[in-house]
């Protein structure tokens, strides 16, 4: 006996003029010109174009393209809207999500969506037997536990009543529910192309998003073109765009350069970043943007002497950050807490610990320290994470903590974090920690929450504060759009009591760059934006 | 003949067994965990063990190589834990590009080794002996991103001759073909100068020259064919390098050869791929040095006599 009742908060009043939303979403496409052919460039193959596994910045923003979700978000911003679904409701207790589906939208195969698609799509991604990496953020609804322990065929929690509703009940509130809506994971996709494909879907992707895939060269390229029939009139912008893998960084700057290429996709080298951002006709070519990205050192709380507090804060006084930002070129800001500066619960006032060499010192010998100590530093090993963790070395030396730098593959470093008691500090850079949604709940639960302190895990730092694990959990039960700023202030004030605790040494929130040939139009956050990288549905080349 | 076919193909399959062991083992021995990179941040431990459970890296390890090589006998290379595709048709399809690339390679090579060598053997000591030994020598030291970084830069980006990048027509070979023979003719042109100018100072030389044979028909009929043998055998050992070694070479033109599927695959402890492309690789090498052994009794009768 739910009585379900629209929200009147400004998320949901966004739903409700949801009809007034769509050409306020596509009346700028009016001053955009529509067509043209842009290619697209990356060093890496593309691995799978499955929504349910394709988890890598490459293939990310394709498959955001390539299939469409219940819920999304206005270009350029954190603000959901909804998508596949024509509107929604929340149950008081905010465990009952109702949404009701677009009419008439079709697969790329001719067929049209129903609901039955939601719930296959949502119990492919949870699925163990898919191998993907998207079931955990599904653990709120229903029968989640039961289904991928193999004791039931599908998710309890999701209900289809009619032609075109679905519901979802969930087992406790979960504030982030229309997030996860709009990640990747919950892209709708047709059950009888992922059978027909078996086991092949990733190279034989079938949806209902903007572009439709063409043509794909094994390690050469893939071609992707305009859906016709996508739900939304006048977009896309472009007609296609073509993907180039295997083209090694410097040389997609160089063919962009030429004209040949219109998004070099793996960014800007250093030295060429500084060639570039020195010329007039160079810098044109640059576009530079913040992303939910935060680079950091953990200290595993576990190991001694970093499981003394005051250890931990003694070194987050002494790393030089300003120093740090430099060796990527200031391609980054310096942090002072978990959460980046665009994430919603970011606390503008809070100073951190300010860098202090006497001070740091003092504390050591508070600490029962005074000669400093031995510890290891891990990072990967590829360029400029050593110079970096080398960085962080001397600032540590300085106090006189002597750090071994240990510079691994990407991989062996994430297993020995998720090891207990193998590795005392990290530097997270190359796997920091980019956010899956802009909710600052993404920021806690696996990587400074108690679930993430096992074998396995991504909380690396091995910091468990249960008292601040119960706040997160209230937090996330505030799934009332009517609270959303109390829930944020919630959000902020943990993080925040996080840094009294000092589990990690916030380092810098690095900017993403990437280069664009001149003729493409569009703002700088549609080509770096918060939830997909780069926006393939908003970019258009300029007439 | 056929002899020695049989005894080499029984060795190929036991290096092969050997190569495809100690790879599994190696892969074992990595600290890193597969099922964990394949669960993601957000995975519940239960995920994580279900899917260490699929892919059988919860049994010991000799079974799980048991597993390996009874599918390996079926022609099953396994699936690729990250594309979720079958890794013999990745392979397959990167084929080609390597194969072209080595036999264009290795064309350069031998052409322009060739030459160089026996000129410089034919003036000894002489001006363009020490240029030619000077730049071979430069040649093998060179690394090959620097070579193939600059004939890209002056040849594609600022002359404009050839495409930067990519794969498809003769012209996108050039450059990489120029990269790797330029480098690796400088063997060539050492070992074809030191077995010429061992060749030029036997009797039957000096017989043909006395019988008033032309310079060049003593050469080219009487001291090179003696001098190709080793230069065959370097042939193939080039074949098993160049099939799995282009990784520079691939990378900065955009080649799509098996050394990039490799490189990605070790980045993302990719095992299956990795076995893959470890065990084409040796099967090449394997191969490669089969045909040279089997082409050397073709050039030098003697050794089809032992």
């Amino acid at each position: 006996m739910l009585k379900t009742l629209l929200r009147s908060t400004a998320l949901v009043a966004a739903i409700a003029l949801a009809p007034a939303i769509v050409p306020a979403l596509t009346s700028p496409a009016m001053a955009q010109a529509q067509g043209g052919d842009i290619v697209v460039t990356y060093k890496d193959d593309i691995a799978t174009l499955d929504p349910a596994i394709g988890y890598d910045w490459q293939n990310w923003s394709i498959i955001k393209s390539l299939f469409s979700r219940l819920m999304d978000y206005t270009p350029g911003t954190p603000d959901l809207v909804p998508s596949l679904a024509e509107s929604f409701t929340v149950s008081p207790d905010g465990q009952t999500y109702t949404f009701k589906l677009r009419k008439g939208v079709k697969f790329s195969n001719g067929r049209v969506v129903v609901p039955a698609d939601v719930k296959y799509s949502i119990e492919r991604a949870v699925d163990p037997k898919t191998q993907g990496p998207g079931g955990g953020f599904f653990g709120a609804i229903a029968g989640f536990d039961d289904f991928v322990a193999g004791k039931a065929t599908g998710l309890s929690g999701i209900e289809t009543p009619d032609a075109d509703t679905v519901v979802f009940k969930l087992s406790r509130p979960d504030a982030t529910f229309l997030h996860v809506m709009a990640i990747n994971f919950a892209s709708v996709v047709p059950k009888e192309a992922v059978e027909a494909a078996a086991g092949d879907f990733g190279k034989k992707p079938v949806g209902s998003g903007t572009f439709v895939m063409k043509d794909w060269v094994i390690g050469q390229k893939l071609v992707f073109a305009r859906n016709p029939d996508y739900f939304v009139k006048g977009v896309p912008h472009i007609d296609s765009f073509a993907v180039e893998v295997g083209q090694e960084p410097l040389v997609a700057l160089l063919r962009l350069e030429k004209g040949e290429v219109d998004i070099a996709g793996d960014g800007i080298p250093p030295a060429k970043f500084l060639e570039l951002s020195k010329s007039p006709e160079g810098k044109q070519l640059i576009v530079d943007g913040q992303q939910l990205n935060t680079g950091y050192v953990t200290l595993n709380t576990k190991i001694k002497p970093l499981d003394n507090v005051k250890v931990r804060q003694a070194l987050n006084m002494a790393i030089n950050k300003e120093r740090i930002t430099r060796i990527v070129n200031g391609r980054a800001t310096p942090a002072n807490q978990p959460l980046p500066p665009l994430m919603p619960g970011y606390d503008t006032s809070y100073k951190g610990y300010t860098f202090d060499v006497a001070k740091a010192k003092a504390m050591l010998r508070e600490a029962g320290f005074p000669d400093g100590f031995s510890t290891v530093l891990y990072s990967t090993n590829t360029d400029p994470q050593p110079r970096i963790a080398q960085a962080i070395q001397q600032d540590l030396a300085a106090i006189g903590v002597k750090a071994e730098i240990k510079a691994l593959a990407q991989s062996n470093v994430i297993a020995a974090g998720g090891t207990e008691g193998e590795a005392p500090m990290i530097w997270s850079g190359g796997m920091a920690w980019i956010a899956d949604f802009p909710d600052p709940s993404n920021f806690y639960g696996p990587i400074l929450g108690c679930a993430g302190a096992v074998q396995g895990g991504w909380n690396w730092s091995w910091y468990c504060n249960e008292a601040l694990q119960k706040r997160s959990v209230e937090a996330d039960s505030m799934s009332d759009p009517a609270k959303k700023a109390e829930r944020e202030e919630a959000w902020k004030k943990i993080f925040i009591d996080v840094m009294a605790d000092a589990p990690w040494i916030p380092i810098f929130n690095e900017r993403r760059v990437v280069a664009k040939s001149k003729r493409m139009g569009g703002a700088d956050n549609i080509y770096i934006d918060p939830t997909r990288v780069i926006n393939y549905d908003a970019i258009f080349v300029k007439p | 003949m056929i002899g020695l076919i049989l005894v080499r193909l029984v060795q190929a399959a036991l290096i092969l067994l050997g190569v495809a062991a100690l790879t599994f083992v190696l892969l074992y021995a990595l600290p890193a965990d597969p099922a964990v990179l394949l669960a993601g941040r957000n995975a519940t431990p239960q995920i994580v063990a279900s899917i260490r459970h699929q892919l059988g890296l919860d049994q010991p390890l000799p079974i799980q190589f048991w597993h390996y090589l009874t599918g390996l006998l079926h022609g099953d290379l396994g699936r690729s834990f990250n594309q979720k595709t079958a890794v013999g048709p990745l392979i397959a399809a990167r084929l080609p590009a390597t194969l072209t690339l080595m036999a264009a390679g290795i064309a350069v090579e031998v052409v322009l080794g060739l030459t160089l060598g026996v000129i410089a053997a034919l003036k000894r000591g002489g001006f363009i002996d020490r240029c030619v030994m000077t730049a071979s020598f430069v040649g093998v030291s060179t690394p090959q991103f620097l070579v193939a970084l600059l004939l890209l830069y002056v040849f594609a980006a600022t002359l404009g001759w050839f495409p930067m990048s990519g794969y498809g027509t003769p012209a996108h070979l050039v450059l990489p073909a120029l990269t790797l023979g330029v480098l690796g003719a400088g063997w060539y042109a050492r070992i074809v100068r030191s077995a010429m100018i061992d060749v030029l100072g036997q009797d039957y030389v000096r017989t043909a020259n006395a019988k008033g044979l032309s310079a060049t028909r003593v050469v080219l009929r009487h001291a090179l064919p003696n001098a190709l043998l080793p230069v065959i055998a370097m042939i193939g050992i080039d074949i098993g390098q160049f099939m799995g070694g282009t990784v520079v070479v691939e990378a900065v033109f955009g080649w799509p050869g098996i050394g990039q599927l490799a490189w990605q695959a070790i980045q993302q402890v990719d095992i299956p791929i990795i076995m893959g492309v470890t065990l084409t690789s040796a099967l090449a090498i394997v191969l490669g040095n089969l045909v040279a052994d089997l082409l050397a009794p073709l050039i030098d009768p003697r050794i089809r006599a032992a």
